[in-house]
């Protein structure tokens, strides 16, 4: 198990109180972030997310299943996270841990909560028949702030998704016998087409320790971090999801100063994303 | 699965490779951060990619050799890698590459120098096409020079099978699904011993020396491929770059 | 000015036979012949061949000066991480206090640091350090870095010339354990200088003429100071 010495703990909070981070960021400051899309052939849309060191690979297959009782018109949408071993000698092998299901809940509830994906325009017959939408999230390199790139990962690949009409033609003409309908949804979807959706939320992460409030936090700011919140923000400032973790707290004022940074964060990570699908 | 599709006519596969011609492939070690050693490997369209922490302590205490290392490799698909999601998570399937490439790494792995302790490997296919233990094993190879793990070789694997009566060296997907026969094979290339060996269909005893010899040959050609992406990596080093 | 490469080996490469050299560490023999058996530089000088190695773990070796980070706190010692494939273990007989039974939390707990010795490595790899000396103790302040181990007689220099460079120019107190861990203490400043000349030194260290280029750089960088 990777120690933290408590030294370090020490010198990051001497940092902090002079308004710096070891690695010379601003306390708003993000890593690098790059992304990549369409890199797995077998998934329906795949993108690479690095921020710093940390690298997340989102895999997006779609499949056709039932609807839930209460939404019979809407697409079903899920949300895994796999904290491989490969990614950090902290990571064991086996079903997820806590830390993996929250990381696939949270970002779940970002694209969930911000209605990214039109589940609307994803019934093939009205409470028989939808589109399933899988979100694979797989952690390959953990250098801290899983969430943000775990969820950009998830949004880039998202919307470099094709639904795959023509690999599923099989199914559909087995269902054809029993649904008749199926017969017009493939008139008027003859083709794969693009994933529908609308804008994207984008999630920022900070941390708190010793006082300071710290955007994009690296490995060793999250190891002595107290306090975590990761907020989603869309395209109009509004918030769509909101998670704390970790059991130390925040007050009302680092909360609002929090949101105002990951606005602005937010916008330019914004830019970068619609860049990266090619709008 | 249609078994109409000719897979090799007048001596071309689908893909338009010869029978003795392989999949390109492209090898890249020491890519992640936290591992350390690892690989990215591509062959054809199978993306792998290899970690190596250790060797450290062996947890749980009861697996612990007094005499030696424990390797354990584990390979693991991605739920996106194949045509149908996976369900996350080991199968049986998977439990079994895990063993045979464990087995195999353990072979020229110098496990005496390190007693009571473990060598963890994790194989990650991201994208899967046919051939993926060899990749998987390949990778992880790679992997384990990058991690200063003491080896007496540098294990290889390459398949060969038999699609319409031909033996032809690494299936590709259509013909590892329609095809008669899959043999995949992992050497020690400096002695030419056999560490890895599988077979999964039907071929007489001369298709199957022919078979062998192809998938040996294909595993030199893979050979040289990761010495020369270990070389790549470090090379830039010595020359001050 | 022709310059040597420093070549590199990886495992199974044929460096030699037994008939003229003897096989030295990092290699293995085979039928008389001597061969690589981990990535690293090839040492051909002596009657020996070596292969020093360019990655991996810390290969204890007793008398060694290393620094430790405390993982838990027993009866009557304590478990030590010390970068090495194994914790090493330090006995209470082995620390300049008079520690009681169970009483070991008291002065070493999970996440101190130490500058520690190896005392001791057995047939099966177990391994002793001792706090018994006096230059050993517990750590207060500064930052502690990983490196790779085998990197660490490159920071150090031929007799310590690099190590010196760094504290001259940075007025920092430094402490290059031989497992990898550096032990820096100073301003704010002059700690980051030493963070990056040594990620400089990490990335280049198969280079010729390093400190010499090293000297440059940080002279250099204390004129545009002042």
């Amino acid at each position: 198990m990777t120690i933290t010495p408590s030294l370090k703990r020490d010198y990051l909070a001497k940092l902090a109180e002079n308004g710096k981070r070891a690695d010379g960021r601003k306390f708003n400051e993000y890593r690098k972030i790059e992304i990549e899309t369409d890199i797995i052939s077998n998934a329906e849309g795949s993108a690479r997310a690095k921020i710093g060191n940390t690298q997340v690979i989102a895999g997006i297959k779609l499949d056709i299943g039932e609807p839930y009782p209460d939404t019979p018109d809407e697409g079903v949408m899920t949300t895994a996270a796999e904290l491989i071993p490969l990614a950090s000698p902290d990571f064991e092998s086996g079903p997820p841990q806590a830390d993996a299901i929250e990381l696939a809940r949270v970002v779940d509830r970002g694209i969930r909560e911000s209605e990214i994906i039109d589940v609307d325009q994803l019934c093939i017959v009205p409470r028989e028949k939808v589109w399933m939408i899988f979100i694979d999230i797989h952690i390959l390199d953990y250098d801290g702030n899983l969430f943000d790139a775990a969820s950009l990962a998830s949004l880039a690949a998202l919307m470099t998704t094709n639904v795959p009409i023509e690999r599923l033609k099989p199914t559909f003409e087995i269902l054809k016998e029993k649904l008749p309908s199926i017969e017009q949804y493939l008139d008027d979807h003859p083709k794969n087409f693009p994933l529908p959706l609308r804008d994207p939320p984008i999630s920022c992460t900070s941390v708190k320790y010793n006082g300071a409030v710290v955007m994009d936090p690296s490995l060793d700011e999250e190891e002595i971090a107290e306090a975590r919140l990761t907020v989603a923000i869309d395209k109009n400032g509004d918030i769509r999801a909101m998670q704390k973790g970790l059991n130390g707290s925040f007050n009302r004022d680092e909360i609002k100063k929090v949101i105002k940074a990951s606005t602005d964060n937010g916008k330019k990570i914004l830019e970068q994303l619609y860049k990266s699908v090619g709008k | 699965m249609n078994t109409e599709i000719k897979l090799i006519k007048n001596g071309k596969r689908l893909d338009g490779r010869k029978p003795d011609e392989m999949r390109k492939i492209k090898i890249e070690a020491g890519v992640l951060h936290r591992a350390e050693g690892s690989c990215y490997l591509e062959w054809g369209d199978n993306k792998v990619l290899a970690a190596v922490y250790g060797p450290r302590e062996a947890i749980p205490r009861h697996t612990q050799n007094p005499l030696r290392a424990i390797v354990n490799a584990k390979y693991n698909m991605a739920a996106f890698s194949v045509d149908d999601r996976k369900r996350p998570g080991p199968d049986r399937r998977s439990r079994e590459i895990s063993k045979v490439i464990s087995e195999a790494l353990e072979n020229v792995i110098l496990l005496e120098k390190f007693p009571r302790a473990s060598i963890d490997v994790c194989i990650e296919v991201l994208d899967a096409e046919a051939g993926t233990r060899c990749a998987g094993l390949t990778a992880a190879a790679v992997a384990l020079v990058d991690a200063g793990i003491p080896m007496k070789d540098i294990p290889v694997a390459c398949a060969a099978g038999k699609i319409d009566g031909h033996v032809v060296l690494d299936l590709g997907k259509q013909e590892d699904n329609c095809g008669a026969a899959d043999l995949p094979v992992a050497i020690s290339p400096r002695t030419g011993e056999i560490l890895l060996l599988q077979m999964d269909g039907h071929l007489t005893l001369e298709e199957f020396d022919k078979a062998l010899d192809m998938a040996i040959k294909g595993c030199y050609i893979v050979s040289d491929l990761q010495k020369q992406a270990i070389m790549k990596k470090y090379q830039s080093v010595s020359e001050g770059i | 000015m022709a310059q040597e490469k420093r070549e590199i080996v990886i495992p199974s490469q044929l460096l030699g036979d037994i008939k003229n050299k003897k096989a030295g560490r990092g290699t293995f023999v085979e039928n008389g012949k001597i061969y690589a058996e981990i990535l690293g530089i090839l040492n051909n000088s002596s009657d020996y061949i070596n292969v020093n190695p360019l990655k991996g773990r810390y290969d204890p070796i007793e008398k060694d000066f290393v620094i430790g980070i405390v993982e838990e706190a027993m009866a009557s010692s304590w478990l030590v991480d010390i970068n090495a494939a194994y914790p090493a273990l330090l006995h209470v007989n082995e620390v300049p206090w008079e520690v009681e039974f169970g009483e070991t939390e008291r002065y070493l707990n999970h996440g101190d640091s130490i500058m520690a010795k190896v005392l001791q490595v057995d047939q099966e790899k177990r391994l002793q350090i001792t706090l018994n000396d006096r230059n050993l103790y517990k750590i207060k302040g500064g930052l502690i870095i990983d490196v790779e181990p085998s990197k660490v007689p490159r920071i150090i220099g031929k007799q310590g010339s690099m190590i010196s460079l760094l504290k001259k120019y940075t007025n920092c107190r430094i402490f290059v354990g031989q497992n990898g861990r550096i032990w820096i203490d100073g301003d704010i400043e002059g700690v980051k200088k030493v963070i990056d000349t040594i990620k400089m030194i990490e990335d280049e260290a198969l280079s010729y003429g390093l400190t010499n280029k090293i000297e440059k750089l940080l002279l250099k960088e204390a004129k545009d100071v002042r």
